[in-house]
């Protein structure tokens, strides 16, 4: 065995035994386990768009909430339907692909600031819709939104309660974990294979230069289509799960702050690269989180009583670390191997 | 000799400026056309016409017996006319390799699902992508650079990089904007050279260029723009000669 494959094998035993261990802290961070690896998929979905098409998007979270509504709508007791997940996330996947298209259609002619705002627009748009499509015909339930959502189930197994296994105790939270690693196990095998694929490197040209894409034979309007049709299925996949996990939606969960969460993810981490964009996924998803749950702490001991609200210090700390990341890596922590490359020479230059 | 490419009465305007009018010629295959005259006299324009970037005004082309679709660049392409740019035109930040690759696209099929799968066609499909690829940077003479970003290609390999790329669309008619401005003389031999050796290929080559000395030695043919109007057209040594064209063009470059 060589290095790489113990490598992939200690790793792959820590994922498997990370939500035992974080059951151990409190179930609260297996859910923030979830929610991360929900993010993960979501900044996979954004970089084919984003980092590989060069189509800046920030509406994408509107495919999330896609998604996430028809998991409720087909799963719930609002219509009465109870289909079996393996409807539900295909169906999702293409409703979310379709308004992909949708949104892709109008705005090919469209680049940069342009895209931009239309897309930010769109975003609004589905929002609003999830908000207001509750007369005259009740679909969404308005703000209110879709509760009693039905869990994930295979065969007999509920994803909600908890279960003995081999002696060890799964909860709820720790199930859904071992899926979502499932699932996005298969997303990030897909990106990989998108991204050295004819397609993939069809997106890319169109990213680095349109005109000379078209005049190299490229049907730019069916590539560009095509990056925000997928990109939006994994949206879709991963609104489904959203739903299925929360048990409730309601419009609120998809605001626009969220499309640029998962923006940053995918900046920060660094576009176009599969893994720098997981990382940027996992430290945007779980530093918030662990600030929330020490910034408190640490005041009272330091000071004796709170001095600045937790919510504010961690907004504060979040941004200064964003600004201090683009401004000493401006590609990204990890970016794509040619920018990599660049950035390498750009330091031999300076020296 | 066979006419590949007719193109009539093929006119252009940019708001008030007439870059093209009435434009007509006529590229038989095999042959090298050049196509020549002052700064500003319409050449790129004729390409971008061409090639389906610029809407026309007015006119049509024929080629290789078929009108020609001019609403797509992608479908000129397709059709079997590839260019290259005045300004360079590369993908930066992809390799000398994928560049190339790239332009294998027009002539593959291999789509989303094949690629997610890893079918056996798609992979039997990108290996011969690869290999055309790498042959094709082999015959411009840049192997050694496939694994570069394109952005960091000196200058004539870059140009060399873009013909490759050209080259891997299967064109019948390689259409080049100033392919040797900006090049030193041994650079400008090797590419007279390579685009001797394309023609020898069997290729036809629409050639705007500047250097006179390498239009004239190259070219079977000239036509020559001024004004967005066609002047002459014929072997080198007649358009030379015409007075039209020394008042238009070498009069003002060539004393
Ligand atoms: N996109 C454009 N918008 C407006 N005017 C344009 C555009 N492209 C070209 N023109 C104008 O059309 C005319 C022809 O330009 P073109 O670039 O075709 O000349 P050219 O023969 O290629 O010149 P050069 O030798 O300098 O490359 C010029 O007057 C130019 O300013
Ligand atoms: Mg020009």
């Amino acid at each position: 065995m060589n290095r790489k494959t113990i490598g992939f094998i200690l790793v792959a035993l820590a994922l498997l035994a990370l939500p035992l261990v974080l059951t151990q802290v409190g179930t609260a961070w297996v859910r923030i386990a979830n929610l991360a690896i929900l993010f993960v998929f979501l900044s996979l979905g954004l970089n084919i768009v984003v980092g590989m098409a060069g189509l800046l998007d920030l509406g994408y979270i509107a495919f999330y909430a896609v998604g996430a509504y028809v998991w409720a709508l087909l799963a719930s007791p609002h219509f009465g339907l109870h289909l079996p997940f393996w409807v539900i996330l295909p169906v999702g996947a293409l409703c979310a692909c379709v308004a992909g298209a949708v949104l892709g259609a109008p705005t090919l002619r469209l680049r940069g600031d342009y895209l931009a705002i239309v897309t930010l627009g769109f975003g609004e748009i589905v929002r609003i819709f999830m908000n207001n499509l509750s007369a005259p015909f009740n679909i969404t339930n308005g703000p209110k939104g879709i509760t009693r959502i039905d869990g994930f189930s295979v065969g007999g197994l509920d994803f909600r309660a908890t279960d003995t296994f081999l002696g060890i105790d799964f909860t709820g939270p720790a199930k859904y974990y071992y899926v979502l690693l499932l699932l996005l196990l298969g997303v990030i095998i897909v990106n990989l294979r998108l991204q050295k694929s004819r397609i993939g490197r069809a997106w890319v040209a169109i990213r680095e230069d349109e005109v000379a894409a078209k005049a190299a034979g490229i049907n730019t309007r069916n590539v560009k289509l095509l990056a925000f049709a997928m990109g939006a299925s994994f949206g879709g996949i991963a609104g489904g799960m959203f739903a299925a996990m929360q048990g409730f939606v309601s419009p609120e969960s998809f605001i626009l702050h969220e499309s640029i969460m998962v923006l940053a993810m995918v900046v920060l981490g660094g576009m176009g690269n599969v893994w720098g964009v997981i990382a940027g996924a996992l430290l945007l998803s779980f530093v918030p989180e662990f600030l929330r749950y020490t910034v408190e702490p640490v005041q009272k001991a330091l000071f004796g009583h709170l001095l600045v609200e937790p919510e504010v210090l961690r907004m504060l700390i979040f941004g200064a670390a964003l600004v201090l990341t683009m401004r000493f890596r401006p590609a990204g922590l990890w970016p794509e191997a040619r920018h990599q490359k660049e950035m390498g020479e750009m330091k031999e230059a300076d020296a | 000799m066979t006419v590949l490419l007719e193109a009539r009465t093929i006119s252009k305007k940019f708001g008030g400026v007439q870059a093209l009018k009435d434009v007509s010629l006529t590229i038989r295959r095999s042959e090298i056309y050049g196509l020549i005259g002052p700064n500003g006299a319409g050449k790129t324009t004729f390409f971008n016409v061409l090639t389906g970037l610029y809407a026309r005004d007015a006119g049509e082309v024929m080629f290789a017996g078929k009108p020609l679709e001019l609403g797509s660049p992608h479908q000129v392409a397709q059709a079997g006319i590839a260019r290259t740019f005045q300004n360079i035109r590369l993908f930066g930040n992809m390799t000398a390799l994928e560049n190339v690759m790239v332009g294998r696209h027009v002539r593959t099929q291999a789509g989303v699902f094949g690629a997610i799968l890893r079918t056996a066609a798609q992979r039997a499909e990108e290996a011969a992508i690869r290999r055309r690829a790498e042959e094709l940077l082999h015959y411009v003479g840049i192997a050694h650079r496939a694994g570069d970003l394109a952005r960091h290609l000196s200058y004539g390999d870059q140009r060399r990089l873009e013909i490759a790329r050209a080259l891997a669309t299967e064109p019948q008619l390689l259409a080049l904007d100033e392919p040797a401005a900006g090049m030193n003389a041994t650079e400008t031999a090797a590419l007279r050279e390579l685009v001797e050796g394309l023609r020898a290929d069997g290729l036809t080559v629409l050639l705007i260029e500047h250097d006179v000395k390498l239009v004239m030695g190259l070219c079977d043919r000239v036509a020559v723009l001024d004004y967005g109007e066609k002047i002459a057209e014929d072997v080198p040594a007649v358009v030379r000669a015409d007075p039209k064209v020394i008042e238009a063009y070498l009069g003002t470059s060539a004393h």
